[in-house]
């Protein structure tokens, strides 16, 4: 087991002040993180470890009054997936009608997340 | 002609409109009438598919649609009628106060009598003519909203080679939008030496994707013969001009344009509305009204909002002053205080406050700061904030009692250090 | 009875849609208008300055055809734009002169129009220039007064031109380049395109800025085009200072300078700058700092004041086709029987035009020695687009209720309806820039930023064809490369 460490650096988001942060992280866990004027900003840090990011696309659609409806997932999932999950979604056509709220897809990519529908669609 | 009349009517369906109309009817006025130019409801909501809606106004985190969708089911629950794919031509006052408006939908000629009006028509993009970027003039050039309505509710690709020309929340958006479908976007291009937009966003749409970010850089030309080919860019001085030797080139097929919004406010304008230079929106007081007695505006076109909570709690203060204009028969007649720009401030509104009631104020600055006091000089007022930037409009609610403390007909805002 | 004369005109623009119209007039000829674009004007035509010159420019000794053919192509110019509804505004022009020297080039123009024929000219003094335009610049000390020039759109012209040739049975070609010319015998057999064969026993070479590489091709010509580009600034409808006439600035040996003048949609509208592009620049229209800079100075100039910069809608460039001679070139060639050129169309090409394809006409007559037979059906009329926005509201109310289309505003700033978009399809257009420049959507202060998609979806309707194949001006232009996962299958072939 190699003992690497490696350091990252990002911009906290949760406040308007946007502190630089500077985490090391050893084989799973973070050793030290520097840079934040608040707690908040550690908790944030711990969780860009593994970033999560709710996905947001559209999906096409067949047989309603626009060619596509707009989704996001239930829940973030991690932001290593989403390529994945994008591929996934390009080949999806759903059918019309759709309501907000929706499961357009069922545990996507097996990560218990759902992929729901944001907006109506009526049936043409 | 049919003369349609009411008491109030509501020109623009989005967010500030249709808060304002549902505001309206639960405080009793019962003859509204909403009109919207487009055939769907929601103004620029329904494409804008991204989470960060509400987060205020429902307590949720929403998409547009969602946010849109959760106030047209309010509205059903109205009787204020709906007038969709209806273009407003022209705004008037007649004798007596009435405002009369003209408009065209299919198949009808618009005329309308209304004692109130909240116009609510949000704002336009600028053009690349209007941001000067000179070059070719070919195919491939969109708007960022442009672009934004032929993904997200036409579902077209407009093209896989991005270029993004401000770094504004709506072009870091369309950055998203565009990479996440597999395009390659090659740059956002950022005139100023910082951010056009929200941290969240820079670091959610172009941090997430790599994208590469240029700040101090203006796009010189667009060269392409039939379809944008590349864009040259350089870095550019402090007064926004090109530094020679610095010009490089970035090969692309698609310009996104994200340099600018505009209230919609010409109508307002014709019909005699005095309009802010700053916010490009009409002059308003502390009851939202324009300078003509009975019109009110809310939204992007009265100012150009950060959140659309910012912009239904706009609609909703203009739908309390005009049930009480129409309760009154016109609002207390006011020596009004005039709000000065002081120090690093670049807009306010409300722009004339009466002092008579808790008033919540919205600005920009113009340049960022960190550790700085935001002061309602003679309101004898401050704020203390860690850091200001451009992109990110500061909102206080200043009670009466403090504003009851102005002597002069002045009231001065200014930015200075803590 | 003899069979008829095949004419082939080639480029669609104001020369050959003027050539076309005239040669329709007479039962004798069968016309083909080629175009190599999938729309008519888009070459020169629909990037000048618009102006019917009244005629004193241009030296009799050093342009002959340029002098005689602008005044009197001005003169057919008051008939043919009634004819064929073609909106434009009889404004006259002013000549600035701001000091002595310039006062004396005055007097040369005023001679000059004289010699020409040029109506009305006066030269007249500061008091005047002010009641005639009252934007004037103070430090004007005299101008050459001349009525009877005109301001157009120079597409409503084009498209004008060719409704009315259609209408009268000229075939219009689209997409048709031309590759090559047969000659056989020393006559002209047709046209090689990129669409086949045309048979032609005259080709009319009204090919713009291409004009020398056509004749080429015949083995002909033996003189070069030059591009010469002129940038130009629109300011939006309500911006103020307007100008009520059209202004120049006293010319210079290669330029007539730069023009301050009020488009005849009511836009203000500034320039052209004169820069000399190399031959094998012919698609350059790339605008420039220099070019608008240049713009913006020399027009200052002439007013007392322009709106602000803020105000500009839209800028562009033009390029004029320079012939070496600097003259027109309209001429048969004794070598091989059957071409003609009209060639070398710059300043005053639009104006000149009526009269360009009269010359046309009457090479022809002295070619074949005849008198020509004219068409008892010919139409001289033709009706353009009924303009939403200029009825009152009463028209508008009734129209509403007749067709409710008119209902729909698409293009807010112009205020054109959903009909006029679709009547603009029925009448040829088939890309967003045909629609444009039929209706003036897209003209206003969002430059299409609101109303592309809008007109893209009326196109994909009326036409059949998917949203992101709809071009702005043909292919290689369409407003998408897919639909929104179309990378997503790229990537897997």
């Amino acid at each position: 087991m190699s003992n690497a460490t490696r350091t990252l650096t990002f911009t906290c988001i949760i406040c308007p002040i946007g502190c630089r942060l500077k985490i090391l992280v050893g084989d799973s866990a973070i050793i030290s993180i520097e840079g934040n004027r608040c707690p908040r900003g550690a908790v944030y840090a711990q969780n860009e470890i593994n970033p999560k990011r709710t996905l947001i696309t559209v999906i096409k659609v067949k047989g309603g009054n626009l060619p596509v409806v707009s989704v996001k997932s239930s829940e973030p999932i991690p932001k290593s997936l989403i390529p994945k999950a994008m591929e996934a979604l390009s080949e999806i056509t759903v059918q019309a009608p759709i309501k907000i709220g929706d499961i357009i897809i069922q545990n996507l990519l097996d990560l218990g997340v759902n992929i729901v529908a944001t907006r109506n669609v009526e049936e043409v | 002609m049919n003369t349609r009349e009411c008491d109030l009517a509501i020109i623009g369906g989005g967010p500030a409109g249709l808060a304002a109309a549902i505001k309206a009817w639960n405080l009793g006025i019962k003859s509204i009438i909403l009109l919207d130019e487009s055939e769907i409801l929601g103004g620029v909501l329904p494409q804008c598919i991204h989470t960060g809606f509400g987060i205020h106004y429902f307590r949720e985190d929403l998409t547009g649609p969602e946010f849109a969708a959760r106030l047209i089911e309010m509205l059903k629950n109205t009787g204020v009628e709906v007038l969709c794919g209806t273009y407003v031509e022209h705004l008037s006052i007649e004798s007596g106060g009435l405002k009369r408006i003209y408009g065209y939908r299919y198949g009808e000629a618009l005329k309308m009598d209304s004692k109130a009006v909240i116009y609510a028509a949000g704002c336009r993009e600028r053009s690349r003519f209007e941001a000067g970027i000179l070059g070719d003039r070919p195919a491939g050039v969109y708007t960022a909203g442009e672009a934004q309505t032929l993904m997200d509710i036409y579902g077209i690709l407009p093209g896989s080679e991005v270029v993004i020309i401000g770094s504004g929340d709506v072009g870091l958006i369309m950055a998203r939008r565009f990479a996440l479908e597999g395009a390659d976007v090659k740059a956002v291009v950022e005139i100023m030496p910082y951010p056009g937009g929200l941290t969240r966003n820079i670091v959610q749409c172009l941090e997430d994707f790599g994208i590469q970010l240029y700040l101090s850089h203006g796009v010189t030309e667009i060269r392409g013969k039939n379809r944008v080919e590349a864009v040259r860019l350089a870095m550019v001085d402090e007064k926004r001009n090109p530094i020679k030797g610095t010009e490089f080139e970035i090969k692309c097929d698609t310009v996104i344009l994200a340099v600018g919004l505009k209230p919609r406010s010409e109508i307002l304008a014709r019909a005699g509305a005095y309009i802010d230079e700053a916010t490009g929106g009409p002059i308003v007081n502390d009851w939202l009204e324009t300078s003509i007695p009975g019109v009110f505006a809310a939204g992007n076109v009265l100012v150009v909002n950060d959140l659309v909570d910012y912009a239904a709690e706009q609609g909703e203060w203009a739908a309390e002053s005009a049930h009480k204009f129409l309760r009154e028969g016109g609002l207390p007649r006011v020596d009004f205080k005039r709000v000065i720009l002081g120090r690093n401030v670049r807009l306010i509104v409300p722009q004339l406050v009466s002092c008579l009631q808790d008033t919540t104020f919205y600005g920009r600055v113009l340049k960022p700061e960190e550790n700085v006091l935001l002061r309602f000089e003679e309101a004898d007022c401050s704020f203390r904030l860690p850091i200001v930037r451009p992109s990110e409009m500061f909102r206080f609610r200043i009670p009466s009692e403090k504003l009851s403390r102005i002597h002069g007909d002045k009231l001065t805002v200014n930015i200075i250090g803590a | 009875m003899r069979r008829p004369i095949h004419v082939a005109v080639i480029g669609a623009g104001i020369v050959g849609a003027s050539i076309a119209r005239v040669l329709s007039m007479f039962e004798d000829f069968e016309v083909d208008l080629l175009e190599r674009e999938v729309d008519i004007g888009w070459g020169v035509s629909k990037a000048n300055t618009g102006i019917i010159h009244a005629g004193y420019d241009d030296e009799p000794e050093l342009y002959p055809l340029r002098a005689k053919l602008c005044v009197e192509g001005n003169k057919l110019w008051h008939k043919w734009t009634e004819e064929l509804d073609i909106p434009i505004r009889w404004c006259g022009s002013l000549v600035l002169a701001f000091n002595n020297e310039e006062m004396k080039i005055l007097k040369e123009l005023y001679n000059r129009g004289v010699r020409n024929k040029v109506k009305e000219l006066k030269i007249i003094g500061a008091e005047e220039i002010k009641t005639l335009e009252p934007n004037v610049s103070r430090e004007a000390e005299a101008a050459l007064w001349a009525p009877t020039a005109g301001q157009i759109s120079p597409w409503d012209a084009v498209i004008a031109l060719v409704e009315n040739c259609v209408m009268n049975g000229v075939r219009l070609r689209l997409s048709t380049e031309v590759r090559g010319i047969k000659i056989e015998g020393g006559c002209v057999r047709g046209l090689e395109t990129n669409r086949g064969f045309i048979e032609a026993d005259f080709i009319i070479n009204s090919s713009g800025l291409y004009a020398d590489k056509i004749a080429e091709m015949a083995g002909l010509g033996g003189y070069r085009i030059k591009p010469r580009r002129g940038e130009y600034l629109i300011f939006d409808r309500e911006a103020e200072p307007k100008v009520s006439r059209i202004l120049f600035p006293t010319p210079t040996p290669i330029s007539k300078g730069v023009v301050v003048t009020t488009t005849v949609d009511g836009n203000l509208m500034i320039g052209p700058s004169a820069q000399d592009l190399a031959e094998d620049q012919r698609e350059e229209r790339a605008n420039t700092r220099e070019g608008l800079d240049y713009v913006w100075e020399s027009a200052s100039k002439l007013v007392e004041k322009l709106p602000p910069k803020s105000r500009v809608i839209r800028f562009f460039a033009g390029l004029r086709p320079e012939p070496t001679g600097g003259d027109f070139i309209i001429r048969k060639y004794d070598e091989v029987f059957g071409l003609i050129d009209a060639a070398g169309m710059r300043s005053p090409g639009l104006t000149s035009a009526p009269a360009i394809a009269h010359m046309v006409l009457n090479i022809l007559k002295s070619t074949l020695d005849a008198d020509f037979k004219p068409k008892k059906c010919w139409n001289p009329y033709r009706r353009r687009i009924r303009r939403f926005s200029e009825l009152t509201p009463e028209e508008r109310s009734k129209l509403v209720k007749e067709e409710p289309r008119y209902g729909r505003i698409i293009c807010i700033d112009k205020m054109v309806t959903e009909m006029e978009i679709i009547e603009a399809i029925r009448r040829g257009a088939t890309t967003i820039d045909g629609v444009k420049f039929r209706t003036r959507a897209c003209m206003g202060i969002c430059q299409g930023s609101s109303c592309t998609h809008k007109i893209a979806l009326i196109i994909s309707r009326e036409l059949k064809i998917p949203l992101w194949k709809v071009s702005i001006r043909g292919p290689g232009t369409e407003i998408g490369i897919g639909d929104v996962k179309s990378l997503f299958r790229r990537r897997k072939t």
